[in-house]
Protein backbone atom coordinates (compact mmCIF):
# COMPACT_ATOMS: atom_id res chain seq x y z
CA UNK A 1 0.00 0.00 0.00
CA UNK A 2 1.38 3.66 -1.04
CA UNK A 3 0.98 6.88 0.95
CA UNK A 4 2.33 8.49 -2.12
CA UNK A 5 -1.55 10.09 -2.98
CA UNK A 6 -2.40 10.75 0.81
CA UNK A 7 0.74 12.82 0.98
CA UNK A 8 0.84 14.58 -2.67
CA UNK A 9 0.95 17.82 -2.80
CA UNK A 10 -0.35 18.57 -6.41
CA UNK A 11 -2.99 20.95 -6.40
CA UNK A 12 -6.50 19.58 -6.79
CA UNK A 13 -7.32 18.56 -10.71
CA UNK A 14 -3.90 18.18 -11.45
CA UNK A 15 -2.08 14.45 -11.48
CA UNK A 16 -0.22 13.55 -8.82
CA UNK A 17 3.78 14.08 -9.15
CA UNK A 18 3.69 10.09 -9.30
CA UNK A 19 1.11 10.32 -12.57
CA UNK A 20 2.94 9.82 -15.68
CA UNK A 21 2.98 12.69 -18.00
CA UNK A 22 1.27 10.75 -20.88
CA UNK A 23 -2.04 8.74 -19.49
CA UNK A 24 -2.38 5.23 -21.24
CA UNK A 25 -5.58 6.76 -23.11
CA UNK A 26 -3.13 9.83 -24.60
CA UNK A 27 -0.95 7.24 -25.43
CA UNK A 28 -3.53 4.81 -27.45
CA UNK A 29 -4.94 7.40 -29.20
CA UNK A 30 -1.63 9.18 -30.16
CA UNK A 31 -0.44 6.03 -31.75
CA UNK A 32 -3.66 4.78 -33.77
CA UNK A 33 -3.97 8.17 -34.86
CA UNK A 34 -0.15 8.05 -36.61
CA UNK A 35 -1.63 4.89 -38.39
CA UNK A 36 -4.62 6.45 -39.32
CA UNK A 37 -2.94 9.77 -40.49
CA UNK A 38 -0.60 8.24 -42.38
CA UNK A 39 -3.25 5.97 -44.44
CA UNK A 40 -5.56 9.17 -45.01
CA UNK A 41 -2.63 11.34 -46.12
CA UNK A 42 -1.14 8.84 -48.40
CA UNK A 43 -3.98 7.57 -49.99
CA UNK A 44 -5.39 11.17 -49.79
CA UNK A 45 -2.19 12.19 -51.80
CA UNK A 46 -3.23 9.44 -54.25
CA UNK A 47 -6.83 10.63 -54.75
CA UNK A 48 -5.53 14.36 -54.80
CA UNK A 49 -2.98 13.11 -58.22
CA UNK A 50 -6.46 11.77 -59.76
CA UNK A 51 -7.37 15.17 -60.47
CA UNK A 52 -4.97 17.51 -59.15
CA UNK A 53 -5.77 20.69 -58.22
CA UNK A 54 -2.25 22.31 -58.46
CA UNK A 55 0.43 22.07 -61.51
CA UNK A 56 2.50 19.02 -58.86
CA UNK A 57 1.13 15.58 -58.39
CA UNK A 58 2.34 13.60 -55.54
CA UNK A 59 5.20 10.58 -56.21
CA UNK A 60 4.02 6.88 -56.14
CA UNK A 61 6.37 6.65 -53.32
CA UNK A 62 4.79 8.04 -50.84
CA UNK A 63 1.32 7.57 -51.89
CA UNK A 64 -1.17 4.76 -50.54
CA UNK A 65 -3.49 2.16 -52.93
CA UNK A 66 -2.01 2.10 -56.43
CA UNK A 67 -4.67 3.66 -58.36
CA UNK A 68 -7.61 5.73 -57.61
CA UNK A 69 -9.89 2.80 -56.90
CA UNK A 70 -6.85 1.17 -53.88
CA UNK A 71 -6.44 4.92 -52.16
CA UNK A 72 -10.52 5.78 -51.73
CA UNK A 73 -11.00 2.06 -50.29
CA UNK A 74 -8.14 2.83 -47.74
CA UNK A 75 -9.51 6.49 -47.51
CA UNK A 76 -12.81 5.10 -46.78
CA UNK A 77 -11.57 2.69 -44.27
CA UNK A 78 -9.08 4.83 -42.21
CA UNK A 79 -11.59 7.46 -41.90
CA UNK A 80 -13.32 5.53 -39.82
CA UNK A 81 -10.41 4.65 -37.45
CA UNK A 82 -9.80 8.27 -37.69
CA UNK A 83 -13.13 9.79 -36.40
CA UNK A 84 -13.81 7.08 -33.48
CA UNK A 85 -10.33 7.84 -32.30
CA UNK A 86 -10.32 11.24 -32.84
CA UNK A 87 -13.79 11.17 -31.04
CA UNK A 88 -12.36 9.29 -27.97
CA UNK A 89 -9.72 11.00 -27.72
CA UNK A 90 -11.39 14.75 -27.81
CA UNK A 91 -14.49 13.36 -25.35
CA UNK A 92 -11.62 12.33 -22.57
CA UNK A 93 -9.51 15.22 -23.09
CA UNK A 94 -12.70 17.49 -22.27
CA UNK A 95 -13.85 15.37 -19.54
CA UNK A 96 -10.51 14.25 -18.12
CA UNK A 97 -9.57 18.06 -18.06
CA UNK A 98 -6.57 17.33 -19.42
CA UNK A 99 -7.01 19.94 -22.38
CA UNK A 100 -8.27 22.33 -19.69
CA UNK A 101 -4.68 21.43 -17.55
CA UNK A 102 -2.48 21.05 -20.90
CA UNK A 103 -3.67 23.53 -23.40
CA UNK A 104 -4.88 26.77 -21.88
CA UNK A 105 -4.35 29.35 -21.18
CA UNK A 106 -2.74 30.23 -24.25
CA UNK A 107 -1.45 34.01 -24.35
CA UNK A 108 0.04 35.66 -27.40
CA UNK A 109 2.69 37.04 -25.26
CA UNK A 110 3.57 33.91 -24.37
CA UNK A 111 3.66 32.44 -27.63
CA UNK A 112 5.95 35.15 -28.98
CA UNK A 113 8.59 35.08 -25.66
CA UNK A 114 8.86 31.40 -26.30
CA UNK A 115 9.06 31.38 -30.04
CA UNK A 116 11.88 33.48 -29.34
CA UNK A 117 13.52 31.38 -27.21
CA UNK A 118 12.69 28.31 -29.41
CA UNK A 119 14.59 29.98 -32.12
CA UNK A 120 17.18 31.20 -29.80
CA UNK A 121 17.89 27.72 -28.47
CA UNK A 122 17.22 28.76 -25.05
CA UNK A 123 13.40 26.94 -24.65
CA UNK A 124 13.59 24.32 -22.01
CA UNK A 125 12.30 20.89 -22.59
CA UNK A 126 13.11 19.49 -18.79
CA UNK A 127 9.72 19.68 -17.70
CA UNK A 128 7.53 17.28 -20.26
CA UNK A 129 4.43 17.73 -18.08
CA UNK A 130 4.17 21.55 -18.91
CA UNK A 131 3.77 22.40 -22.11
CA UNK A 132 5.23 25.77 -23.52
CA UNK A 133 2.79 28.02 -25.24
CA UNK A 134 4.34 27.09 -28.96
CA UNK A 135 3.27 23.38 -27.68
CA UNK A 136 -0.12 24.86 -26.77
CA UNK A 137 -0.50 26.43 -29.96
CA UNK A 138 0.41 23.79 -32.26
CA UNK A 139 -1.41 21.11 -30.20
CA UNK A 140 -4.40 23.36 -30.42
CA UNK A 141 -4.21 24.31 -34.18
CA UNK A 142 -3.69 20.35 -35.44
CA UNK A 143 -6.91 19.95 -33.36
CA UNK A 144 -8.74 22.34 -35.28
CA UNK A 145 -6.93 21.64 -38.23
CA UNK A 146 -7.76 17.97 -38.04
CA UNK A 147 -11.71 18.85 -37.31
CA UNK A 148 -11.46 21.24 -40.04
CA UNK A 149 -9.89 18.41 -42.22
CA UNK A 150 -12.82 15.91 -41.18
CA UNK A 151 -15.58 18.28 -41.72
CA UNK A 152 -14.24 19.40 -45.69
CA UNK A 153 -14.03 15.96 -46.15
CA UNK A 154 -17.52 14.94 -45.52
CA UNK A 155 -18.67 18.37 -47.07
CA UNK A 156 -16.79 16.35 -50.22
CA UNK A 157 -17.88 13.27 -49.83
CA UNK A 158 -21.75 13.78 -49.78
CA UNK A 159 -22.04 17.63 -51.65
CA UNK A 160 -26.25 16.58 -51.96
CA UNK A 161 -26.84 14.84 -48.77
CA UNK A 162 -24.72 17.79 -46.74
CA UNK A 163 -25.32 20.19 -49.13
CA UNK A 164 -25.80 22.50 -46.13
CA UNK A 165 -22.17 21.77 -45.03
CA UNK A 166 -20.71 21.80 -48.12
CA UNK A 167 -22.33 25.65 -49.04
CA UNK A 168 -20.61 26.55 -45.58
CA UNK A 169 -17.20 25.80 -46.91
CA UNK A 170 -18.12 27.74 -50.26
CA UNK A 171 -19.42 25.24 -52.59
CA UNK A 172 -17.93 21.96 -53.80
CA UNK A 173 -14.62 23.45 -55.41
CA UNK A 174 -13.76 25.46 -52.45
CA UNK A 175 -14.35 22.77 -49.88
CA UNK A 176 -11.49 20.31 -51.53
CA UNK A 177 -8.94 23.51 -51.57
CA UNK A 178 -10.30 23.49 -47.95
CA UNK A 179 -9.40 20.12 -47.46
CA UNK A 180 -6.03 20.25 -49.05
CA UNK A 181 -5.01 23.23 -47.18
CA UNK A 182 -6.03 21.31 -43.81
CA UNK A 183 -3.83 18.60 -44.97
CA UNK A 184 -1.01 21.29 -45.38
CA UNK A 185 -1.04 22.75 -41.94
CA UNK A 186 -1.34 19.26 -40.63
CA UNK A 187 1.56 17.88 -42.74
CA UNK A 188 2.97 21.32 -41.19
CA UNK A 189 2.76 20.06 -38.33
CA UNK A 190 4.01 16.82 -38.62
CA UNK A 191 7.36 18.26 -39.40
CA UNK A 192 7.96 20.16 -36.85
CA UNK A 193 6.63 17.46 -34.38
CA UNK A 194 8.84 15.23 -35.77
CA UNK A 195 11.67 16.98 -35.99
CA UNK A 196 11.03 17.87 -32.28
CA UNK A 197 10.88 14.22 -30.85
CA UNK A 198 14.24 13.82 -32.10
CA UNK A 199 15.47 16.93 -30.87
CA UNK A 200 14.19 15.59 -27.67
CA UNK A 201 14.31 12.37 -27.40
CA UNK A 202 13.04 11.72 -23.88
CA UNK A 203 9.58 13.01 -25.38
CA UNK A 204 9.20 10.40 -27.53
CA UNK A 205 9.55 7.45 -24.94
CA UNK A 206 7.10 9.82 -22.78
CA UNK A 207 4.76 8.82 -25.47
CA UNK A 208 5.35 5.34 -25.33
CA UNK A 209 6.11 4.69 -21.72
CA UNK A 210 4.11 7.61 -20.01
CA UNK A 211 7.17 9.30 -18.33
CA UNK B 1 -8.08 6.02 -84.11
CA UNK B 2 -10.26 3.53 -85.43
CA UNK B 3 -13.97 3.54 -84.78
CA UNK B 4 -15.46 1.26 -82.78
CA UNK B 5 -17.68 -0.76 -85.23
CA UNK B 6 -20.74 -2.15 -82.63
CA UNK B 7 -23.91 -3.22 -83.37
CA UNK B 8 -26.44 -2.41 -80.50
CA UNK B 9 -25.69 -4.85 -77.23
CA UNK B 10 -22.75 -6.88 -77.12
CA UNK B 11 -19.01 -5.85 -76.36
CA UNK B 12 -16.63 -4.71 -78.36
CA UNK B 13 -13.35 -6.69 -77.50
CA UNK B 14 -10.92 -4.03 -78.73
CA UNK B 15 -12.29 -1.41 -76.35
CA UNK B 16 -11.80 -4.46 -73.43
CA UNK B 17 -8.86 -5.22 -74.27
CA UNK B 18 -7.08 -1.09 -74.41
CA UNK B 19 -8.63 -1.01 -71.42
CA UNK B 20 -7.40 -4.11 -69.88
CA UNK B 21 -3.79 -2.96 -70.82
CA UNK B 22 -4.09 0.35 -69.86
CA UNK B 23 -6.13 0.87 -66.83
CA UNK B 24 -6.61 -2.14 -65.10
CA UNK B 25 -4.47 -3.34 -62.00
CA UNK B 26 -1.81 -5.37 -63.18
CA UNK B 27 -3.75 -8.40 -64.51
CA UNK B 28 -1.13 -10.62 -63.43
CA UNK B 29 -2.51 -9.83 -59.90
CA UNK B 30 -6.33 -8.67 -60.97
CA UNK B 31 -6.38 -7.02 -57.43
CA UNK B 32 -7.47 -4.04 -56.55
CA UNK B 33 -4.71 -2.96 -54.44
CA UNK B 34 -1.36 -1.81 -56.40
CA UNK B 35 2.04 -1.13 -55.69
CA UNK B 36 2.29 -1.97 -51.96
CA UNK B 37 6.11 -1.40 -52.29
CA UNK B 38 5.07 2.22 -52.84
CA UNK B 39 4.77 2.92 -49.46
CA UNK B 40 7.86 2.99 -47.76
CA UNK B 41 7.37 2.68 -44.14
CA UNK B 42 4.55 0.02 -44.12
CA UNK B 43 6.42 -1.92 -46.56
CA UNK B 44 9.30 -2.55 -43.50
CA UNK B 45 6.90 -4.66 -42.02
CA UNK B 46 7.98 -7.79 -43.25
CA UNK B 47 6.26 -10.67 -43.31
CA UNK B 48 3.04 -9.08 -42.64
CA UNK B 49 2.10 -8.41 -45.81
CA UNK B 50 -0.44 -5.77 -44.70
CA UNK B 51 -0.72 -3.50 -48.19
CA UNK B 52 -0.30 -6.51 -50.81
CA UNK B 53 -2.20 -9.57 -50.30
CA UNK B 54 -5.90 -10.53 -50.48
CA UNK B 55 -6.34 -9.94 -46.65
CA UNK B 56 -5.99 -6.70 -46.88
CA UNK B 57 -8.35 -6.26 -50.27
CA UNK B 58 -11.03 -8.79 -48.37
CA UNK B 59 -10.66 -6.11 -45.37
CA UNK B 60 -11.27 -3.14 -47.50
CA UNK B 61 -13.91 -4.14 -49.62
CA UNK B 62 -15.91 -5.29 -46.44
CA UNK B 63 -15.84 -1.73 -45.00
CA UNK B 64 -16.37 -0.55 -48.73
CA UNK B 65 -19.80 -2.85 -48.20
CA UNK B 66 -20.50 -1.23 -44.76
CA UNK B 67 -20.17 2.36 -46.23
CA UNK B 68 -22.74 1.31 -48.85
CA UNK B 69 -25.06 0.84 -45.98
CA UNK B 70 -24.11 4.00 -44.30
CA UNK B 71 -24.79 5.71 -47.29
CA UNK B 72 -28.20 4.27 -48.17
CA UNK B 73 -28.84 5.35 -44.49
CA UNK B 74 -27.98 8.63 -45.19
CA UNK B 75 -29.66 9.17 -48.33
CA UNK B 76 -32.69 11.26 -48.23
CA UNK B 77 -35.36 10.46 -50.92
CA UNK B 78 -36.61 14.55 -50.85
CA UNK B 79 -33.17 15.64 -50.80
CA UNK B 80 -32.82 17.46 -53.81
CA UNK B 81 -29.54 18.33 -55.73
CA UNK B 82 -28.54 21.70 -56.03
CA UNK B 83 -29.41 23.21 -59.05
CA UNK B 84 -28.60 26.23 -61.09
CA UNK B 85 -28.64 28.31 -63.72
CA UNK B 86 -28.24 28.38 -67.67
CA UNK B 87 -24.89 30.69 -67.37
CA UNK B 88 -23.45 28.14 -64.45
CA UNK B 89 -22.98 25.57 -67.11
CA UNK B 90 -19.60 23.99 -67.99
CA UNK B 91 -18.77 25.10 -71.56
CA UNK B 92 -17.72 23.00 -73.24
CA UNK B 93 -18.62 20.01 -70.88
CA UNK B 94 -15.87 17.37 -70.69
CA UNK B 95 -16.13 14.23 -72.32
CA UNK B 96 -14.90 11.67 -70.06
CA UNK B 97 -14.80 7.57 -70.60
CA UNK B 98 -12.32 5.23 -70.57
CA UNK B 99 -11.51 4.95 -74.04
CA UNK B 100 -10.78 8.22 -75.63
CA UNK B 101 -13.63 10.34 -77.40
CA UNK B 102 -12.91 8.89 -80.89
CA UNK B 103 -13.80 5.28 -79.78
CA UNK B 104 -16.76 5.96 -77.77
CA UNK B 105 -20.28 3.53 -79.04
CA UNK B 106 -21.87 5.36 -82.14
CA UNK B 107 -25.21 3.97 -81.71
CA UNK B 108 -27.78 3.99 -84.83
CA UNK B 109 -30.76 5.79 -83.64
CA UNK B 110 -32.97 4.36 -86.09
CA UNK B 111 -32.43 1.07 -85.50
CA UNK B 112 -32.40 1.76 -81.54
CA UNK B 113 -34.79 -1.09 -79.05
CA UNK B 114 -34.41 0.01 -75.39
CA UNK B 115 -34.53 -3.08 -73.35
CA UNK B 116 -36.71 -3.52 -70.54
CA UNK B 117 -36.33 -6.45 -68.37
CA UNK B 118 -36.58 -8.12 -64.99
CA UNK B 119 -39.04 -7.52 -61.90
CA UNK B 120 -41.24 -5.55 -64.26
CA UNK B 121 -44.83 -6.05 -65.69
CA UNK B 122 -44.47 -4.56 -69.45
CA UNK B 123 -41.69 -6.00 -70.93
CA UNK B 124 -41.76 -4.36 -74.49
CA UNK B 125 -39.04 -2.14 -75.83
CA UNK B 126 -38.79 1.51 -76.41
CA UNK B 127 -37.95 3.08 -79.75
CA UNK B 128 -36.11 6.40 -79.57
CA UNK B 129 -39.28 7.94 -80.87
CA UNK B 130 -41.53 6.52 -78.03
CA UNK B 131 -39.31 7.66 -75.18
CA UNK B 132 -38.96 11.14 -76.59
CA UNK B 133 -42.91 11.18 -76.34
CA UNK B 134 -42.50 10.43 -72.77
CA UNK B 135 -43.21 14.02 -70.72
CA UNK B 136 -39.54 15.83 -69.82
CA UNK B 137 -37.96 17.64 -67.21
CA UNK B 138 -34.45 19.50 -67.49
CA UNK B 139 -32.45 19.64 -64.56
CA UNK B 140 -29.10 22.09 -64.51
CA UNK B 141 -27.05 20.01 -61.93
CA UNK B 142 -23.29 19.34 -60.86
CA UNK B 143 -21.77 15.98 -62.36
CA UNK B 144 -19.11 14.90 -59.64
CA UNK B 145 -16.90 12.77 -60.76
CA UNK B 146 -14.87 10.20 -58.84
CA UNK B 147 -11.66 11.17 -59.71
CA UNK B 148 -12.44 14.65 -57.77
CA UNK B 149 -13.17 17.61 -60.35
CA UNK B 150 -17.06 18.18 -61.46
CA UNK B 151 -18.58 20.17 -64.08
CA UNK B 152 -22.17 21.88 -64.39
CA UNK B 153 -24.29 20.32 -67.30
CA UNK B 154 -27.97 21.01 -68.57
CA UNK B 155 -30.14 17.61 -69.09
CA UNK B 156 -33.32 17.01 -70.65
CA UNK B 157 -35.44 14.13 -70.22
CA UNK B 158 -37.86 11.76 -68.72
CA UNK B 159 -37.93 10.79 -64.80
CA UNK B 160 -36.98 7.30 -64.23
CA UNK B 161 -39.43 6.82 -61.81
CA UNK B 162 -42.39 7.93 -64.16
CA UNK B 163 -40.72 5.36 -66.58
CA UNK B 164 -40.78 2.70 -63.71
CA UNK B 165 -44.17 3.01 -62.64
CA UNK B 166 -45.26 3.27 -66.37
CA UNK B 167 -43.64 -0.11 -66.89
CA UNK B 168 -45.16 -1.73 -63.88
CA UNK B 169 -41.97 -2.11 -62.01
CA UNK B 170 -41.51 -3.62 -58.49
CA UNK B 171 -41.15 -0.66 -56.88
CA UNK B 172 -39.83 -2.94 -53.83
CA UNK B 173 -36.91 -4.94 -56.15
CA UNK B 174 -33.65 -3.61 -54.84
CA UNK B 175 -31.97 -2.47 -57.75
CA UNK B 176 -31.68 -1.37 -60.94
CA UNK B 177 -29.41 -2.06 -64.07
CA UNK B 178 -28.19 -0.70 -66.82
CA UNK B 179 -26.04 -2.24 -69.81
CA UNK B 180 -24.30 0.21 -72.03
CA UNK B 181 -23.60 0.10 -75.96
CA UNK B 182 -19.69 -0.64 -75.23
CA UNK B 183 -20.31 -3.28 -72.23
CA UNK B 184 -20.33 -0.84 -69.87
CA UNK B 185 -22.87 -1.45 -67.09
CA UNK B 186 -23.86 -0.38 -63.54
CA UNK B 187 -26.77 -0.70 -61.06
CA UNK B 188 -28.28 1.45 -58.53
CA UNK B 189 -30.68 1.00 -55.67
CA UNK B 190 -34.29 1.53 -55.88
CA UNK B 191 -34.82 4.68 -53.26
CA UNK B 192 -32.31 6.44 -55.96
CA UNK B 193 -33.59 4.98 -58.94
CA UNK B 194 -37.10 6.37 -57.68
CA UNK B 195 -35.33 10.09 -56.55
CA UNK B 196 -37.38 12.94 -58.71
CA UNK B 197 -33.91 14.12 -60.04
CA UNK B 198 -32.84 10.83 -61.88
CA UNK B 199 -33.27 10.84 -65.32
CA UNK B 200 -33.32 9.07 -68.95
CA UNK B 201 -31.89 12.17 -70.71
CA UNK B 202 -31.84 12.26 -74.78
CA UNK B 203 -31.18 15.79 -74.62
CA UNK B 204 -27.32 17.98 -73.61
CA UNK B 205 -27.71 21.26 -73.12
CA UNK B 206 -31.21 21.96 -75.51
CA UNK B 207 -29.30 19.67 -78.07
CA UNK B 208 -30.28 16.16 -78.88
CA UNK B 209 -27.56 14.26 -76.52
CA UNK B 210 -24.91 14.02 -78.74
CA UNK B 211 -22.47 10.76 -79.23
CA UNK B 212 -19.33 12.18 -76.56
CA UNK B 213 -22.57 12.57 -73.62
CA UNK B 214 -24.26 9.31 -74.60
CA UNK B 215 -26.27 9.25 -77.02
CA UNK B 216 -29.17 8.22 -77.20
CA UNK B 217 -29.71 7.61 -73.84
CA UNK B 218 -27.98 8.79 -70.54
CA UNK B 219 -29.66 8.28 -67.37
CA UNK B 220 -28.48 10.75 -64.93
CA UNK B 221 -28.31 10.71 -61.44
CA UNK B 222 -26.89 13.66 -59.47
CA UNK B 223 -27.28 12.00 -56.14
CA UNK B 224 -24.23 9.95 -57.66
CA UNK B 225 -20.70 10.21 -58.92
CA UNK B 226 -20.45 10.34 -62.64
CA UNK B 227 -19.32 6.78 -63.37
CA UNK B 228 -22.97 5.80 -61.75
CA UNK B 229 -24.44 7.60 -64.86
CA UNK B 230 -24.18 5.42 -67.46
CA UNK B 231 -24.47 6.57 -71.46
CA UNK B 232 -25.15 4.62 -74.31
CA UNK B 233 -27.89 3.00 -72.43
CA UNK B 234 -29.54 0.45 -74.03
CA UNK B 235 -31.31 -2.32 -71.96
CA UNK B 236 -32.20 -1.97 -68.18
CA UNK B 237 -33.48 -4.75 -65.44
CA UNK B 238 -35.37 -4.17 -62.39
CA UNK B 239 -33.39 -6.73 -60.11
CA UNK B 240 -33.46 -8.44 -56.42
CA UNK B 241 -29.66 -9.44 -57.54
CA UNK B 242 -26.69 -7.67 -56.83
CA UNK B 243 -25.33 -7.21 -60.42
CA UNK B 244 -22.37 -4.70 -59.66
CA UNK B 245 -20.92 -2.70 -62.69
CA UNK B 246 -18.04 -1.99 -64.71
CA UNK B 247 -16.03 0.12 -62.10
CA UNK B 248 -17.81 -1.25 -59.19
CA UNK B 249 -16.49 -4.97 -59.86
CA UNK B 250 -13.09 -3.38 -59.99
CA UNK B 251 -13.28 -2.22 -56.39
CA UNK B 252 -14.83 1.22 -56.35
CA UNK B 253 -17.62 1.64 -54.19
CA UNK B 254 -20.87 0.73 -54.86
CA UNK B 255 -23.30 3.55 -53.57
CA UNK B 256 -21.38 5.87 -54.11
CA UNK B 257 -23.43 8.90 -53.06
CA UNK B 258 -23.31 12.48 -53.51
Amino acid sequence: MTTDAIHSRAPPGAPAARDPIHPIWVRVAHWINVVAMAVMIGSGWEIYNASPLFWFAFPPAITLGGWLAGALLWHFAAMWVLAVNGLVYLVLGIATGRFRHMLVPLRAADVLADAKRAFSGTLSHDDLSVYNAVQKLLYLGVLVAGVVMVLSGISIWKPVQLQELTRMFGGYDAARYVHFFAMAAIVGFLLVHVIMTLLVPKSLRAMIMGR
Amino acid sequence: MSRSRKGPGGVDARLLIKDAAGLLPDPARRAFLRGGASFGALALLSGCDIIDGSSAERALMQVSHFNDRVQAWLFRPDKLAPTYSDADVTRPFPFNGYYPEDDAPEVDGEDYKFLVGGLVENKKSWTLNELYALPQETQITRLVCVEGWSAIGKWTGAPLREFLRRVGADLRAKYVWFRCAEGYSTSIDMATALHPQTQMTFQFDGQTLPRKYGFPMRVRIPTKLGFKNPKYVMEMAVTDKYLGGYWEDQGYNWFSGN
